[in-house]
């Protein structure tokens, strides 16, 4: 009895830490995305400096994901990440490019070039694999036995190739609000331009993977289409549209803080939709969320701690956003 | 052949060797750091502000390094080990998930603060911060020891029906019978091997300047660290060696050479060339009885060997053999290195000794290769299973094809070394300009700080020369 419940709060607070990390990480990823179309090494230096505080604990959310799922749901993470081995590994290989980066390129002046492209590589296939890993899942994953039953390709499909695509292009939006929100003066302006064709690509691409996912599988088209809750089927949409509204009025008002909110809106807004086509499956269509848990005692004593622990985070990190709060000048990070 | 699992394990080993040497550093130069700046902020010595500002840059690469590799860890149980995940999940990844919610967000949040906070958020919170990463780092280790101690001596656990681990006393699984052992053990070896680079740092500077105070500073600091630390940690080592004796004997009798029982006394190999196949030592080098003595404190104590163990549940003696010999020889050489600085300092030549300089140099990476010879003496010694004596390394395996696992492996190595080289490059170029040059370990280009780190490249209030 308890065990219901404890695995359903758990499914929550995953799927919490997920949504904490695709806002904190998804701008910062951006910002990477962006770096080629920057028109020179000081808006690229700006750019970086933007984010290099904190993309560290913003990455961490991601860690916390992998490590919440091995904690709490075992066995999904045991069928999950063999499913996705390919674009799992290639995530892990881009993030070390991406990481990495932040560092070396203050360290060189021959190599400066190298790693602004390590950086926007890792940055992009980073997001693709995160946006083609969510289309595999939504997509469903073969389990028998305990274990993934599926083959070594099944995770690619044009449907996972427009789910990459569309998140690479939803982060870019993040990026581009992020930068037009903390930068200042051309780069700013720029940023800005970049954000509105951004805004219409990721409807786009919302609009398709919304088009396509109830195709997929008749529980989702179940879901989406039938009383009562097809209410969400009305009301999320409505709601897209309001903030791609809000988004477009911010941008051409050249409002600072607005289209960044709007922009981290559109993803809270995709991110519900997701989980009300997945509910209650946490591995569709084979593991429901409470197949997949822990045994209880795994459960309440990381619970426990996840309770106290979350928050305290939360404090610490908005206490860091605060201390690096405000505009980055130009000139700053030189001498 | 190489098998799936075999390409599987190698890739662990691979990237779990590439990791540990970023943790084992700044483990130890987070605790640096911190004391550093405490002793600043108690003394207003320059000397002690230039050395943080100096190797506060040298933390910033080195840690990002420990961060990318990191998170490959986090997700290889998974990718790689999946039955293990399933299995073993409701016992070590609650602890795994402890880990990055009491370390990895507390390293992360305040390293930004840390390295340059200090003219934003003032003296008082720029220390806190300090402290919280060292802090981080430190529990860290803790929990990610915990859970590596729970593979090597499981305890308070039953097992269901589906073959899952099931956690019943969580006291008993975080404080398993090695743990504490391998806790002091490793965050000593942390130290050591921070102490060593910055010793073989401060040497290599010495020999081309014996004025820059900085420098002189570091040394004694660093050599004064080894003595201490070098002595505790041959005395840890042979307690958790005798821990290791009564919970996993098979590795202490492959770390031995023993392949046979010994019931009136058993010699120490010094050297040989262990035969798995013939179940023997080739040209053995023995001392008589002095095994019995080091692990039974008795000259007779019989000593059983590999013959009692059957023969699919033996590690493979050869590896654990000589890296287990590779960390004991690099561990008296350290506390060697700290009785020459002692002899050094009792006659006031800590500074000019030419050769004690050139051995500090030629020291400073043997922290490192000494704590991955460690770990392969205890994870090999584990072998064959990954949960002692419940779950089979070969059981443990995801349903991978070896063509999958072989293709990431290449790319590992491949990505591990061009990355990681370049990391080591630029690290070394920090290491080779003497402290208070302010410099990011560039000679032209823009002067800034670390790449963490937005803001001036210069505090005016940091300046130090």
């Amino acid at each position: 009895m308890a065990g219901l419940e404890l695995s359903f709060i758990w499914a929550g607070i995953i799927a919490f830490s997920v949504l904490v990390y695709v806002i904190l990480d998804g701008f910062d990823l951006g910002v990477g995305i962006l770096f080629p179309f920057a028109k020179d090494e000081r808006e690229r230096d700006v750019m970086m400096n933007s984010v290099a505080p904190i993309w560290d604990g913003n990455e961490t959310w991601l860690v916390l994901g992998g490590g919440g799922l091995f904690a709490v749901f075992p066995l999904a993470y045991a069928v999950v990440m063999p499913a996705l081995y390919p674009p799992i590994i290639a995530m892990l290989l881009a993030l070390i490019f991406r990481g990495v980066a932040f560092e070396y390129r203050w360290r060189t002046v021959r190599w400066k070039r190298l790693w602004d492209w390590a950086f926007f590589g890792g940055s992009l296939v980073a997001a693709l694999m995160q946006g083609v890993a969510l289309g595999a899942l939504v997509q469903g994953i073969e389990v028998e036995n305990r274990a993934y039953a599926g083959g070594r390709w099944d995770w690619l499909t044009p449907f996972s190739a427009l789910t990459g695509m569309a998140v690479v292009v939803g982060f870019a939006l993040l990026g581009a609000t992020w930068c037009n929100m903390k930068l200042e003066g051309r780069v700013q302006e720029h940023m800005r331009r970049l954000a509105l064709p951004l805004a219409v690509a990721t409807l786009g691409f919302l609009v398709l993977v919304s088009i396509f996912t109830p195709l997929h599988d008749a529980v989702y088209a179940e879901r989406w289409f039938r009383w009562p809750t097809a209410v969400w089927s009305f009301a999320v949409p409505v709601l897209v549209g309001l903030t791609a509204f809000r988004l477009w009025r911010g941008l051409v008002r050249a409002e600072d803080r607005a289209p960044f909110l709007c922009a981290l809106g559109l993803f809270l807004l995709a991110f519900i939709g997701i989980g009300i086509s997945f509910y209650p499956m946490i591995v569709p269509p084979a593991l429901t969320i409470r197949e997949a848990a822990a045994p209880d005692e795994s459960l309440l004593f990381t619970l426990v701690g996840t309770l106290v622990l979350i928050p305290i985070i939360l404090i610490y990190t908005g206490y860091t956003y605060w201390v690096f709060r405000g505009k980055i000048d130009a000139d700053e990070g030189y001498h | 052949m190489l098998t799936a699992e075999l390409l599987a394990r190698i890739q662990f080993a691979f990237t779990v060797s590439f990791h540990i040497i970023f943790p084992a550093f700044s483990i130890g130069l987070a605790s640096y750091l911190a004391m550093l700046n405490a002793l600043w902020l108690r003394t207003r010595d320059e000397t002690y502000l230039t050395l943080f500002n100096h190797w506060k840059k040298i933390f910033a690469v080195a840690f990002g390094m420990g961060v990318v590799s990191g998170i490959v860890m986090s997700y290889q149980f998974g990718t790689n080990w999946a039955v293990f995940s399933d299995r073993a999940g409701p016992v070590v990844g609650p602890l795994m998930a402890y880990e990055v919610l009491t370390a990895f967000f507390l390293e992360a949040g305040f390293l930004g603060i840390m390295l340059f906070g200090r003219r934003r958020v003032g003296d008082g919170l720029h220390m806190f911060a300090t402290a919280m990463v060292a802090l981080g780092t430190l529990i860290s280790a803790t929990w990610i020891l915990s859970v590596n101690s729970w593979m090597h001596t499981p305890a308070g656990f039953s097992i269901g029906e589906n073959g899952q681990f099931l956690p019943e006393d969580w006291w008993a699984i975080i404080f398993n019978p090695s743990f504490p052992y391998r806790l002091v053990h490793m965050v000593l070896a942390a130290y050591l091997t921070t102490a060593l680079v910055v010793a073989g740092v401060a040497g290599w500077h010495l020999l081309r300047d014996r004025t820059n105070p900085a420098t002189r500073r570091m040394f004694s600091m660093a050599t004064g660290m080894i003595l201490v630390v070098a002595p505790i940690q041959i005395l840890a080592g042979d307690m958790h060696g005798l821990n290791t004796l009564e919970h996993q004997p098979a590795k202490v009798m492959a770390m031995e050479g023993h392949f046979e029982s010994h019931p009136d006394g058993a010699p120490l190999i010094l050297f040989g060339l262990p035969d798995q196949e013939a179940q023997t030592v080739r040209w053995a080098v023995e001392i008589p009885y002095l095994s019995s003595l080091i692990l039974k404190h008795s000259f007779t104590a019989p000593l059983d060997g590999l013959d009692t163990i059957p023969r699919e549940d033996q590690p493979p003696v050869a590896i654990v053999f000589w890296s287990f010999r590779v960390m004991v020889t690099l561990g008296m050489l350290m506390a060697g290195l700290g009785l020459w600085s002692l002899w050094a300092r009792y006659k006031g030549r800590l500074y000019d000794w030419p050769a004690l300089h050139r051995a500090a140099v030629a020291m400073g990476p043997a922290g490192f290769v000494a704590v991955l010879a460690g770990w392969i003496t205890t994870e090999v010694g584990r072998q064959p299973f990954t949960v002692y004596g419940h779950l089979r390394t070969s059981e443990s395996l995801s349903p991978l094809e070896a063509p999958a696992v072989a293709t990431s492996l290449v790319a590992f190595i491949v990505v591990y070394f061009f990355v990681f080289g370049a990391g080591t490059f630029y690290l070394l170029r920090m290491m080779s300009l003497p402290p208070g040059t302010e410099r990011m370990g560039l000679r032209d280009g823009p002067i800034r700080t670390a790449g963490i780190t937005p803001g001036l490249a210069e505090d005016p209030r940091e300046r130090s020369d």
